[in-house]
């Protein structure tokens, strides 16, 4: 009796600890933004009025967060679906076997390593379009100017009409070679008997790849959708050190807003509510995944 | 032989206490955005002077990069509400200092400091009134900055037989010209999201005058005036002459632009006088921005006490250095200011400071909003969001619209 008791307890007393920490530090805290985003702390010194859902309705009113909102979901769309699609490509390309994999692989995933921070300053300044005019032009234009194609020259992020989908180029940069290396592990993982089964069969390579290939890797593409697209929503680092709000809010993103109204304009129960927002936008998108993946661990 | 040894213990205990009694020790934070040349320098100088006469205490230089200001802030609030104050920090003076710190009780008053260095017989009433509330004093100007200059290169002009502007008529005429030649007329930097509401200020001041710019901030002026529609008009036909890249650039990668001459005009505070000469750079001449002749658009940085701190003393020592003479003039000589004090040699300063040091005097002075000293900082981050989007987006009906709700919320009747 005394033994089972202490089987049970000891793995306990290891886990309190973090249990307690993150219930407080985590669990605790978003509660917290919880109850600030429905007083009326909106100036520094705190205020704990209740209103209700006034901020949220505000907010939605407010024409900053329409467009950071709008901004946010362009972003998240061309963000997944170029990164996975040159990630792919490129794992498909390592996985030919070629010469000096192991150099090529590295060169892709290296960029991984590095702070959104340095991608953003470094892009910021790749992107920039100069002054324009003779001699005018640095960056991505002078290459542009130097190899002859100068008809693709553009002001990047300082086109509102550009605007967020250039910074999607510098995250494209940063994570397709994430998403290679997770589908380059994924293609491995496939059994080699089901090639030579298919190219018994006379399957051609592209009908390899169409009906073997991606249908295999589907749980890896959805696992790569959920860690491109929680970044994604929480986005703040690259666009703050890349572009800020941007011309006319054409880069702002919500967690931006969220800085600038709370910290700035000391909104500090808007701040929160917009944190809030961002919160439930991630869940929408992470728990189903939690599900789906808890429900097949049990299966097995 | 007890004796002796007492004598001895005495003066051991006598050495150790003397140093005490003569020295501050410990160690004291100064938290501030001096980061870019000129400023940096400045503060660099005042460090000097407290190290000299404090050499025990340890300076620890706590800045956050950032025009105006914008990042730092956010860092000092997250402390200030934390229970972590820095020893010491630069805010504006005015409705920044007063509204977002005083009023909420995060300061102790320096009345005291005021009464025995006697400052309050060597600095004008102008800038007393805006660091004082409820009868007390906040905090130690430092500096006064004029915010409504328009900057030149001088040799564009010269070259192309040009007068800089003195009206809004001139400046379209000026740059039309510099436009033809192939030259950015105006040179401006929005990464931040403060300099275009910075020109607009101005822009505003010249379409309103100093008492008609006040009152928008008191609810004397309406924002639906037609002169508010007038100077929107006025400011959307300037940003046709500027630098196509101007999203991409902070403010001082736009004096930048100057300095290389490719952009001939700049409309920016007197803080851009430390960079052009940081970057050896003499060949600039001023103006008042168009249509502000007579006026002095004013803001100050200034340092206060927060309750609480950890070195209260050295603070206290700090603050005696930034308000002395010696204190004024080593910093706002590098900084490009002008003393907060009146009865500085002002022949030690260079030739901009000179003049400025004589504007403070005969001219109209009127708070500048952009620098937190006309209105509350809520105020000022919706002000400066509205016309952001308005640089992209000029449209004159909305954006005026926007800043008649603006002034509403902020409890001013329109």
């Amino acid at each position: 009796m005394k033994k089972v008791n202490k089987e049970k307890i000891v793995p306990i007393l290891f886990l309190l600890p973090s249990v307690i920490l993150i219930a407080i530090f985590v669990y605790g805290f978003i509660a917290w933004t919880g109850v600030v985003s429905l007083v009326n702390w909106n100036n520094v010194f705190p205020d704990y009025t209740f209103v209700g859902l006034k901020n949220y309705i505000e907010l939605f009113g407010n024409y900053r967060f329409q467009i950071s909102i709008k901004n946010l979901f362009v972003f998240t769309i061309l963000f997944i679906t170029s990164s996975l699609i040159i990630g792919l490509f490129l794992a498909i390309l390592l996985d030919r076997k070629i010469k000096g994999e192991n150099i090529f692989r590295n060169i892709y995933l290296f960029p991984m390593a590095i702070s959104f921070v340095v991608t953003g300053v470094v892009w910021r300044w790749l992107l920039n379009p100069g002054t324009g005019g003779a001699g005018g032009s640095v960056g991505i234009n002078m290459l542009l100017d130097k190899i002859g194609l100068s008809f693709l020259k553009s002001g990047w992020y300082t086109d509102p009409r550009i605007g967020i989908k250039a910074v999607v180029i510098a995250a494209v940069w940063q994570m397709s070679g994430y998403v290679m290396a997770m589908y380059l592990a994924g293609i491995r993982g496939i059994p080699t008997e089901l090639f030579e089964a298919a190219q018994v069969d006379g399957a051609s390579t592209w009908g390899v790849y169409r009906f073997i290939v991606l249908p295999l890797l589907r749980p890896i593409t959805l696992g790569a959708i959920i860690v491109l697209g929680h970044i994604s929503l929480k986005i703040f680092d690259l666009v703050f050190a890349m572009t800020g709000s941007g011309a006319g809010f054409s880069c702002d993103v919500p967690a931006l807003f969220m800085y600038d109204t709370t910290f700035r304009g000391n909104y500090f129960s808007q701040g929160a509510s917009i944190a809030i927002i961002l919160l439930i936008s991630v869940a929408v998108l992470i728990i189903p995944y939690l599900r789906y993946s808890l429900r097949s661990e049990v299966k097995r | 032989m007890w004796r002796k040894g007492l004598v001895i213990f005495s003066l051991i205990l006598l050495l150790l206490v003397l140093p005490s009694i003569a020295q501050l020790k410990g160690k004291i934070e100064i938290f501030s955005w001096w980061t870019a040349g000129g400023e940096a320098e400045g503060l660099q100088a005042l460090f000097d002077i407290f190290h000299k006469k404090y050499p025990d205490v340890e300076i620890i230089n706590a800045t956050v990069a950032g025009g105006a200001g914008a990042n730092a802030k956010a860092v000092l609030k997250t402390r200030m509400l934390g229970g972590d104050p820095p020893d010491t920090f630069q805010v504006h003076a005015g409705h920044e200092l007063i509204d977002t710190w005083v009023k909420t009780g995060f300061m102790e008053p320096i009345t005291f400091i005021y009464k025995q260095e006697g400052w309050t017989k060597v600095m004008p009433k102008g800038i007393l009134d805006i660091v004082s509330y409820n009868g007390e004093y906040w905090s130690v100007p430092v500096n006064i900055h004029r915010a409504n200059v328009l900057w030149y290169n001088k040799k564009i002009f010269n070259e192309n037989n040009l007068l800089p502007p003195k009206t809004f008529d001139e400046f379209f005429k000026v740059a039309e010209a510099l436009k033809e030649k192939g030259i950015i007329p105006l040179a401006l930097g929005t990464k931040d999201g403060w300099e275009a509401a910075h020109v607009f200020e101005t822009v505003l001041i010249g379409k309103l005058g100093a008492e008609g710019y006040k009152g928008l901030w008191d609810g004397r002026t309406k924002w639906s005036d037609p002169r508010v529609t007038d100077a929107l008009e006025t400011f959307k036909k300037m940003l046709t002459y500027v630098n196509p890249d101007h999203s991409a650039r902070t403010w001082d990668e736009a004096c930048a632009l100057l300095v290389e001459g490719k952009a001939a005009m700049n409309i920016m505070g007197d803080w851009a006088v430390g960079y052009f000469l940081a970057k050896g750079f003499n060949d600039f001449g001023w103006y008042s921005a168009p249509n502000n002749a007579d006026i002095f658009d004013a803001l100050s940085d200034s340092f206060g006490l927060p309750k609480g701190v950890k070195n209260r003393e050295n603070v206290i020592a700090f603050l005696k250095i930034l308000g002395s003479k010696e204190g004024q003039e080593a910093f706002n000589i590098k900084k490009g200011s002008i003393p907060a004090r009146t009865d500085v040699d002002a022949s030690k300063f260079p030739a901009y400071q000179q003049a400025t040091m004589k504007y403070w005097q005969t001219y109209k002075i009127v708070p500048s909003v952009m620098h937190g000293a006309a209105a509350s900082e809520g105020w000022v981050t919706e002000f400066k969001d509205v016309i952001s989007l308005f640089v992209v987006r000029p449209d004159v009906k909305t954006t005026q619209k926007a800043l008649v709700n603006i002034a509403v919320k902020q409890g001013v009747k329109q």
